[in-house]
């Protein structure tokens, strides 16, 4: 079933590669490359698997195990097949959305990790929608005072949190208004059973305050570069002459027009956020797939690792393929050359 | 950027200079950068801390692993109850926490720089070989790039750490080759407009071999983008081998180490109750990180500068 619709869905996207024009046919390309991208990403971290110094089954099993046993629970486990087979059927469970159950945890992966994927992704969005629209301010307000006090400050406080890791920002975040100045916000997340986070808005403020700060250095200094560019551009002269407020000249006429640039570094701070999630997660004890992924790791379940490693370049890709998409239309430039 | 490069001064050079107005020779980077107050900063600061994370343990005034007394106890009630003077008292299972803290850069910076100094030499080769091919090898170069780009670092690691183990060869590679496409993909941008130039034919028609050109005509002319790139690199795998280490993942679990010990130390957070522990290793990679940040903006603002024909203030 979901195979039939993933044939049908590639042959319109390979049709609509060789036929169509403009647009269109960029999309189409671009989702190609992408899926074919993620392939690979797939086969990465498949055959990375079959270097693995230690059998699954012996290391399930212990060290004290008959051969007779861990042959069984290999068989039971389909580990005797042919590697391309193995292949194969790993990646249908991916793209079904079934990868089975945990060969260590004997649980089902996707009953596990099926609230922690919302939960992350309610992080991930509630940082999307602080960050992005403090960044367009940050970087309309220095653009247009450039090279004013107010820029000069702004933009090497941005540079020193760049600098910094998420782990020292959201310690330092905790130190300050958690645990060591101020007793205002939760340091860690604990939600009650079978509660979800966004019943408890108070304890995610630190998470998101941390992923918001590792995202709005690097997009206000992209927002404000691309629109110092714009602003002296002869067309924002023009409205400035024909008596338009700088206030409308800089919303209206230049920010649209700025937005390219800006609309890929939103897409690569997405995208590093779906790797950011793992410290943030665990350091504030976040129920989400970071956390999980940093478990897994721990507990050696390389089926949840491989699953998640999945699942983030998927966001990863998506979000570069939405951004790639993105830019040609807010760009009339690009947006007229390939029709 | 500049096509001459400092120091090397041939025939034709001097020939040209006797003949023609001196061309004033620009500037070195790295000095003009040291002009400027922020890398003055950021030299101050990375420097100040990388001697520590190097040096310091020689100052160590305990061992180690040494038990110095009950776990995370205040410098005042150590003295108080056994006489043992420590500057920040004790840290998790009774270690010195300025001793751990002294031992405990070491392994974080020498795996950074490793690392970083892996994807530097790999990815300039891969960088350069591409723009000067600027054919199908390039274009197999660069996919090749794009597909390692599409794994975010941090998740890369983790997947082959999951299989192989946290060993400190397995860290500094993986934070390597995940960094070459990144240095790879910046040297070819600025190698490929290098590549058009009428030097670059002149050595081709006096039938240099391919490395030679690579070597002496183009790898000279991305010194600064490549300077940038470093720090901008060091910057991020000093990041990202802090953060595994606070994520639990080190060679060796029982030596000091950064971003480790600040996770051993973190409980001790709340309530204030010790908390030296984590607090000092903080400080140290928040200056790291921000003192190798600060260095790079200045060698890019200087480049910058140069490439423009003066040098900012």
């Amino acid at each position: 079933m979901v195979l039939t619709i993933l044939i049908a869905l590639n042959g319109l996207l390979l049709g609509g590669a060789v036929f169509a024009r403009g647009v269109l046919k960029f999309i189409c390309v671009r989702m190609l490359v992408g899926e074919l991208s993620l392939l690979i990403v797939s086969i990465i971290i498949f055959t990375a698997t079959q270097l693995l110094p230690s059998d699954v089954a012996q290391s399930v099993l212990g060290r004290d195990a008959t051969p007779e046993r861990v042959a069984a629970l290999r068989q039971q486990w389909g580990l005797d097949r042919p590697m391309l087979t193995q292949y194969l059927d790993w990646l249908g469970g991916m793209i079904t959305g079934d990868p089975g159950t945990s060969f260590v945890t004997n649980v089902e992966i996707t009953s596990y990790l099926s609230d922690r994927v919302v939960n992350s992704l309610f992080l991930l969005v509630l940082g999307a929608i602080v960050s992005v629209p403090l960044s367009l301010l940050i970087g309309a307000i220095t653009a247009r005072k450039r090279d004013s006090l107010v820029d000069v400050v702004t933009t090497n406080t941005m540079l020193v949190l760049a600098s910094l890791p998420e782990f020292v920002v959201g310690l330092t975040l905790v130190i300050v208004f958690s645990t060591g100045l101020w007793d205002w916000l939760p340091a860690v997340v604990q939600l009650p059973p079978g509660a979800r986070p966004w019943t408890e808005m108070k304890q995610l403020v630190l998470p998101t305050i941390t992923l918001v700060v590792g995202a709005v250095p690097y997009i206000s200094r992209v927002t404000r570069i691309s629109l110092i560019e714009v602003l002296e551009s002869d067309y924002v002269e023009m409205a400035r002459l024909k008596g338009a407020p700088e206030r409308t000249v800089l919303w209206r006429h230049a920010l649209p027009n700025a937005l390219g640039p800006v609309l890929q570094v939103i897409a690569l701070n997405v995208a590093y956020f779906a790797a950011g999630v793992i410290v943030v997660e665990f350091l504030f004890n976040y129920p989400g797939i970071g956390g999980a992924m940093r478990a897994g790791v721990r507990a050696n379940d390389v089926q949840v690792v491989q699953y998640l490693a999945m699942v983030l370049a998927g966001v990863y890709v998506v979000t570069n393929l939405l951004a790639d998409v993105g830019t040609i239309l807010v760009t009339p430039r690009l947006r007229t050359r390939v029709q | 950027m500049s096509d001459v490069t400092a120091g090397d001064v041939t025939a034709s050079d001097a020939i040209e200079g006797a003949t023609t107005v001196v061309a004033a020779k620009p500037p070195s980077v790295t000095r003009v950068a040291l002009r400027m107050w922020r890398t003055r900063v950021g030299v101050l600061l990375a420097g100040t801390m990388a001697l520590i994370a190097l040096c310091g343990r020689w100052f160590a005034t305990f061992g180690e692993q040494e038990f110095v007394g009950k776990a995370h106890q205040w410098p005042g009630e150590l003295m108080q109850e056994s006489g043992t003077d420590t500057v920040f008292g004790t840290g998790d299972l009774g270690y010195d926490v300025w001793t751990r803290f002294l031992y405990g850069g070491r392994p974080v910076l020498i795996a950074a720089v490793a690392a970083t100094a892996l994807a530097l030499v790999v990815g300039t080769v891969v960088g350069l070989l591409a723009a000067y091919d600027r054919g199908k090898l390039d274009m197999v170069l660069m996919r090749i790039m794009d597909v390692i780009l599409s794994l975010p670092q941090v998740i890369m690691s983790l997947v082959l750490i999951s299989i192989f183990g946290a060993s400190l060869k397995l860290i500094v590679f993986t934070v390597g080759v995940t960094t070459v496409p990144r240095i790879a993909r910046v040297v070819r941008g600025a190698a490929v407009s290098v590549v058009e130039r009428d030097f670059v034919s002149a050595a081709e028609a006096l039938g240099e071999s391919r490395w030679r050109i690579i070597r002496s005509e183009l790898l000279p002319n991305v010194t600064s983008p490549l300077l940038v790139e470093a720090n901008l690199r060091l910057t991020f795998a000093i990041s990202l081998i802090a953060g595994l280490g606070f994520l639990g993942f080190v060679s060796d679990p029982g030596a000091a180490n950064w971003g480790l010990m600040i996770d051993e130390h973190r409980g001790k957070l709340r309530g204030w109750d010790q908390p030296w522990g984590s607090v000092l290793p903080i400080i140290a990679i928040a200056l790291l990180t921000v003192g190798a940040g600060l260095i790079a903006d200045g060698i890019s603002r200087a480049s910058a500068g140069i490439d423009r024909g003066r040098a900012p203030e």
